[in-house]
């Protein structure tokens, strides 16, 4: 840092990496949100589709109702919920696949409307020209409080219980457990939040696409999860922290990015089940 | 009119009633959602346009060698991934995860390799010729792919039901413990179910490829959401289940393209996946064992 000051330095970097931060950030809030899920047994790969519900709805108020970006936030996180509330009604009754293979199902199917629908959504071209206006400061206070939240539920009465469900469902059921409240409860504050990591995303890259928030990106999300592991809510963080990372900084890996995300999640099931970082939350005995 | 959409879409429908048979039979069989499968069918279509390209093959020679590659190719991918989860009889979201980052990884690969731009079989690959039968006009491609699916089902069927492997099939299908108990080669059954699903699979690939003419590595995972929703509408691991849904479904989409939007017929798999979900989970037929959590 020859002749700048601690502060120049500092703009500098922001500057040069200011994509890279903003989408660590928004993939620490995808990461918890998958994270959300898992902790009570499930397995929803609907994160990605949750996520372009709410970049294009955050997209579309912004750009054709003018709505000031405080209500568009928290619409962003609604309207993913709600698609959450349709498809999880029916599958939580049953066994874990059904809610897998409907949250991929609809990834799959909202790719080809966006794309069809092309007088709301652009079609293949995408949205742009949405404005910036997801700060910094603001992506990482709301990642801090979902830490912060998750880690305050994980220690609770309620933390227990979905750490109950994940080792055995059918026993926390009969201690007790209010299964269908606490999985529906989950899926929807996972929809939430992945609807406003997307809503972020548009408001920061002032561009989405349909192809943004398809398979890949599911499998994506997946992988943070899996690296992490799910003990704390940390550890899926530090996942998407890493494997954001990685391939900026070994550019040669750049186009095996998804090949190297798709080989972390086989590995991690086969060898790894509790993740790299296997700690659990400590709870108030 | 009617008649004429009604044909395209029985040829549509049994396309996709091939691609989900193979899909549906691994569940009912091996009790896992295996997401490579999308890949067999990508791996079909391919090999076919490869013999197709470099060495001239024709249909005939094309569509049994992408088929019978893709069967090889389900055999290893199940034996490098699932063996071992099987071995510690592991719940069925954690084999669906492991295929899933396969799957990934494997049509990513695919990309670097290839690219992801469509492409094509060689110009008079098939005859372009139509038949008409008064107002309806049926196209060689189409008889070929429902003529090759009545003959691929009606195999399967035969195979299950009346020789010994099916009856080992069937067997593993009913408890794997029993089954070993009996003195079945568990293993080898396995591997032959991969085989038969993979085969099934990839000639849909073949087909598909041919009745579109776009081959591109992510196609499987786009035909995926017709997978899953036939399968679930037959109910998830019922073969008859998954025949009838796989036509019904593409008559309902030809029809939909037809009467009401082009955009509404994309939408129509996921509107009856849901929609069996809410109101009917263990399929048309009740035979899915839908078991409540």
């Amino acid at each position: 840092m020859d002749g700048m000051t601690m502060a120049e330095w500092l703009d500098d970097f922001l500057f040069t990496y200011e994509t890279l931060i903003h989408a660590l950030g928004v993939h620490g809030l995808l990461a918890l949100s998958m994270y959300c899920v898992m902790a009570v047994g499930q397995l929803s790969l609907g994160q990605a589709a949750f996520m372009g519900i709410g970049a294009y709805t955050g997209a579309l108020l912004t750009l054709n109702l003018g709505l000031p970006f405080w209500l568009v936030l928290p619409l962003s996180a609604l309207a993913p919920a709600v698609v959450a509330l349709v498809i999880g009604g029916p599958t939580l009754r049953l066994s874990g696949v059904y809610l897998a293979i409907s949250t991929i199902a609809l990834g799959e199917v909202l790719r080809v409307l966006y794309i069809n629908a092309e007088w709301l959504t652009g079609g293949a071209l995408g949205l742009s020209g949405i404005p910036r206006k997801a700060d910094l400061w603001l992506i990482y206070l709301l990642l801090f409080l979902a830490v912060l939240g998750f880690w305050a539920v994980g220690r609770s009465k309620i933390g227990r219980a979905m750490e109950a469900m994940r080792e055995d469902e059918a026993v926390a059921g009969v201690m007790g457990v209010n299964l269908p409240v606490y999985k529906m409860g989950a899926l929807v504050v996972s929809a939430m939040l992945a609807g406003l990591a997307g809503c972020l995303t548009a408001h920061s890259n002032s561009f989405i696409g349909p192809n943004e928030f398809g398979f890949e990106m599911a499998v994506t999300i997946l992988s943070f999860a899996l690296l992490g592991g799910i003990g704390t809510p940390i550890a899926p963080v530090i996942g998407a922290l890493v494997l954001t990372s990685l391939p900026e900084i070994l550019r040669p890996l750049q186009d095996f990015r998804l090949v190297i995300n798709g080989l972390i999640i086989v590995v991690a099931v086969l060898f790894l089940p509790r993740g790299v970082i296997p700690f659990r939350l400590r709870r108030a005995p | 009119m009617l008649s004429q959409q009604l044909v395209n879409g029985l040829v549509l429908g049994s396309t996709y009633a091939l691609f989900a048979l193979g899909f549906t039979l691994i569940f009912g069989v091996l009790r896992v959602i295996n997401l490579t499968y999308g890949f067999y069918f990508t791996i079909g279509a391919f090999v076919a346009l490869t013999v197709a390209r470099e060495f001239g093959a024709n249909i005939w020679v094309a569509l049994p060698v992408g088929a019978l590659s893709a069967g090889v190719v389900a055999v290893v991918a199940d034996w490098v991934l699932l063996t071992r989860l099987r071995r510690a009889k592991a719940g069925e979201l954690s084999s669906l995860m492991v295929t899933l980052g396969a799957v990934l990884a494997l049509y990513s690969l695919m990309a670097v390799f290839i690219g992801t731009d469509i492409q094509r079989f060689p110009f008079g690959f098939v005859d372009n010729t139509a038949i008409e039968f008064g107002s309806i006009r049926i196209s060689l491609v189409q008889m070929l792919i429902v003529g090759t699916t009545f003959v691929l089902v009606a195999v399967l069927f035969l195979l299950l039901q009346r020789t010994k492997l099916g009856l080992m099939i069937r067997a593993l299908a009913e408890n794997e413990d029993a089954a070993r108990l009996m003195g079945i080669n568990v293993g080898l059954t396995v591997a032959a179910v991969s085989f038969l699903s993979g085969t099934l699979g990839g000639a849909a690939g073949v087909l598909i490829g041919l009745n579109f003419n776009a081959i591109q590595p992510f196609m499987g995972e786009h035909m995926m959401l017709r997978g899953f929703a036939v399968i679930i509408i037959g109910g998830l691991g019922d073969i008859r289940g998954a025949l009838i849904a796989g036509v019904l479904l593409g008559v309902l989409e030809v029809l939909t393209a037809g009467y009401i939007s082009s955009n509404a017929k994309e939408a129509v798999a996921f509107t009856i996946l849901v929609l069996t979900l809410w109101f009917r989970p263990v399929g048309l037929f009740g035979r899915a064992q839908a078991k409540r959590a």
